[in-house]
């Protein structure tokens, strides 16, 4: 897919250089192999520039600018490269927010091009005139406007060194259209100096030291891993090091996949829908050591309860993370990876705390994750099991938010790492579907699931026209309950069962809609029907979307209720 | 609790507003900010004032400030020896009868007066906040009619001894 270039060979005559050219310049310069792109009046140059070069990397114009910012964070998550967006000015930039603040609070590198009204209307409200960089200062990591064609290849670099080190984030670059009609002849420099940008990578080995000996003085030791394992690639580093010193290990929603789910030290994701074990084991531990992730609220439940008799160690590459939420006793501000060798490096005293381990696989025996299975209806708990079964546990799974998230999260044992996307941060709907066709363009061999609720999929359905026209292989796993399943729990459980605007009474026939867009749709609504149709679409050479008839008064359990702590779930069994 | 914290700044378009905008989505009340060119041409120099709750947030904080991309270097200089000071101009109601009686009320503050009108008066006044307090009150009963501050912009001194809690309570 990725084809090799250099940028002089692009079909662009020197004479007649504009902006727009070097913009798409810059980009093969940075190695993008991918482009999400919707054009638009202040992106014309633009998009004729990328007509005339014959760019070495493909452009898929998703159908709605959200659609666009969510495959790019699908292509971001699994590839580890950022996503590359390109949007219009106005309405085309203001329709990427939701998924730019998504990238945000999931640390998602996406380098976001929008194009501006002329730099001589600016502030004057021009058609399609919005003020993005005011607008996405607090949901980027950093933004740009270009003011001066000249820095146009600098800023591109910086761009991409900015969204894609460190803790990564979205960076948004607004280009004025007169800069990219703006006819060149120069030459750039397109050296780069961030003064106030050094994110540490090596931990402090005093630090790393103290973590040690904390480590070698714990009798009851766990590990929580989160996404930050992910970023930094020390998914290897995290199994060896919780072998070697037989950790139990915790994951976050993000996290999953970090560590292998199907390991004996795996005690499943904690947190407000987490398994019983990882939330005892939290609240029990004498020592906490955090591995990338940021004590998120669904994580912690009422911080008074969070681990109170633990010793708390946090490595994280984003220093502010440290102590924001949980107080830390061990500080480490470095990449996990780093943080990881250098712990392996050291050495420690391997204590011996099976006790420890016993009690927590006798909770596991005890207290698994539990559902009841409908006789004929399908549960989706067991829906998920069965996803996993067929797919022999190595697809990558995408949902949105809400209670098919939390299924697939306990109940897709995710064994290797960057196979899991999803919304977790900002939980956003119309998440999913998008993500996976961004994650199956930087994957184009694997098995990409969408696993999404009928409410969340007609948020972005309307991107059925790009898995078609670019015959992206996609399975669509609708669990259809016909309401917001997670919404209508919470109306259960807290608001005595009044069902406020959560029922989906009107939905479409959804496999005649996946049909009016070409794509082939199956509908199952019979348990026994299940593992012969998953087989089918999994081997399907394209697209399928696949309406799943799911019991409809399924709660997700076990539940930390909001304002309880994390030993005080409900739900824990039948 | 009251600190004064100084960050060194790239002079880059938006750092006011991607610096003030992080202070308030994160709930830090800003007292004031002064911001100007420092002696390095292209970085500038930003001196807030905030109310903090705890050691906690304060941490926070200068830790959010860091995180700035923008932002070189953040210093808590509240417990520094530092000097302090703030502008203030102020517009009050005078006639020729109470001039010289202001004139009186203002000498021992080291304040001038720098416009004069039939019937009001333009005081300057520059020295620590509390300075500029007692002076606003000693002013109000003759009438003020305009008031600006610059908010306060703070240095540590050039020497740093080693009980500096005492001399810095002066200042608020």
């Amino acid at each position: 897919m990725k084809v090799e270039a250099k940028p002089k060979e692009l079909a662009v005559e020197k004479k007649t250089t504009t902006g727009a050219d070097v913009f798409i310049r810059s980009l093969v310069d940075a190695d993008v192999d991918t482009v999400f792109g919707y054009p638009g009046g202040a992106v014309l140059p633009i998009y004729d520039a990328l007509y005339r070069a014959n760019a070495p990397f493909q452009h898929i114009l998703c159908r709605h600018e959200q659609g666009l910012i969510h495959a790019a964070e699908g292509y971001a998550r699994v590839t580890g490269k950022p996503g590359v967006v390109i949007a219009t000015s106005g309405p085309g930039a203001t329709n990427l927010i939701t998924g730019i603040t998504d990238a945000m609070m999931d640390s998602l590198p996406v380098v976001i091009f929008t194009g501006q009204v002329g730099t001589g209307v600016i502030g004057t409200d021009a058609f399609q005139e919005a003020d993005i960089i005011g607008i996405t200062t607090p949901i980027t990591k950093y933004n740009y406007q270009v003011t001066d064609l000249k820095q146009l290849p600098r800023i591109v670099k910086e761009a991409f060194h900015i969204a894609s080190t460190g803790r990564p984030g979205p960076v948004v670059v607004d280009i004025p259209k007169n800069i990219s009609q703006e006819i060149t002849v120069d030459e750039f420099d397109t050296a780069f100096h961030l003064p106030g940008y050094q994110p540490t990578v090596k931990p402090n080995p005093l630090q790393i030291r103290k973590l040690a000996d904390a480590l070698s003085r714990s009798e009851r030791p766990l590990l929580l891993a989160g996404a930050g394992v992910l970023f930094a690639d020390a998914a290897k580093e995290l199994k060896v090091f919780a072998e070697k010193y037989q950790l139990p290990v915790t994951t976050t929603l993000l996290g999953l996949g970090s560590f292998p789910g199907t390991n004996e030290l795996s005690l499943g994701m904690a947190g407000m829908h987490g398994t019983y074990t990882a939330n005892m084991a939290i609240y029990e531990c004498d020592l906490l050591i955090n591995i990338g992730a940021r004590f998120d609220d669904r994580l912690t439940g009422a911080i008074k309860h969070f681990a109170p008799n633990a010793k708390v160690a946090h490595i994280d590459i984003d220093p502010a993370e440290i102590g924001k939420n949980i107080k830390t006793k061990i500080p480490v501000v470095g990449d996990a990876k780093e943080a990881l060798k250098q712990l392996l490096d050291v050495n420690a005293k391997i204590t011996n705390h099976d006790e420890w381990l016993q009690s927590l696989n006798s909770k596991k025996e005890d207290y698994p994750l539990w559902y009841d299975r409908s006789e004929e209806l399908i549960s989706p708990q067991w829906l998920i099991e069965q996803v996993y079964e067929v797919s022999n546990g190595e697809a990558i799974v995408t949902t949105d938010v809400g209670q098919h998230q939390m299924w697939a999260a306990q109940f897709y044992k995710f064994d290797s790492p960057d196979k899991w996307v999803t919304s977790g941060g900002l939980g956003t709907m119309g998440f999913g579907f998008p993500a996976a066709i961004g994650a199956q363009l930087g994957r184009p061999d694997e098995l990409v699931v969408s696993i999404v609720g009928d409410g969340g999929f007609q948020m972005t359905l309307q991107e059925l026209s790009v898995i078609k026209e670019r015959n992206l292989p996609v399975k669509v796993i609708i669990i259809n309950n016909e309401a917001l399943g997670m919404v209508r729990q919470w109306q259960e459980k807290f608001y005595e069962e009044r069902y406020s605007e959560s029922l989906l009474t009107e939905n479409p026939d959804f496999i005649k809609l996946a049909e009016s867009y070409g794509v082939k749709g199956v509908r199952v609504d019979k348990e026994e029907n299940v593992p012969r149709v998953l087989e089918d679409v999994f081997s399907y050479d394209g697209p399928v979307v696949v309406d799943c008839r799911v019991v409809k008064r399924e709660c997700v359990f076990p539940m930390v209720a909001p304002g309880a702590g994390n030993h005080e779930m409900i739900g824990v069994t039948k | 609790m009251k600190r004064i914290i100084t960050a060194t700044v790239q002079n880059r378009s938006g750092v006011l507003n991607r610096v003030t905008g992080m202070m308030v989505k994160r709930q830090f009340n800003i007292e004031s900010i002064s911001v100007g060119p420092s002696e390095t041409e292209g970085i500038s120099k930003m001196t807030f004032v905030v109310e903090v709750s705890d050691d906690q947030k304060l941490e926070q904080l200068t830790k959010q400030l860091n995180k700035q991309i923008d932002v070189l270097k953040v210093t808590d200089i509240t417990d520094k020896a530092i000097v302090a000071r703030e502008l203030a101009l102020i517009k009050v109601g005078s006639s020729s009868q109470n001039r010289a009686e202001i004139q009186g009320v203002i000498t021992p503050f080291r304040a001038s007066v720098i416009d004069v009108s039939k019937d009001s008066l333009i005081i300057q006044v520059t020295g620590n906040p509390e300075k500029i307090d007692a002076l606003i009150d000693l002013l109000r009963p003759y009438g003020i009619k305009e008031l600006t501050r610059t908010g306060v912009t703070a240095f540590q001194r050039g020497r740093q001894p080693e009980n500096v809690q005492e001399m810095n309570a002066l200042i608020f």
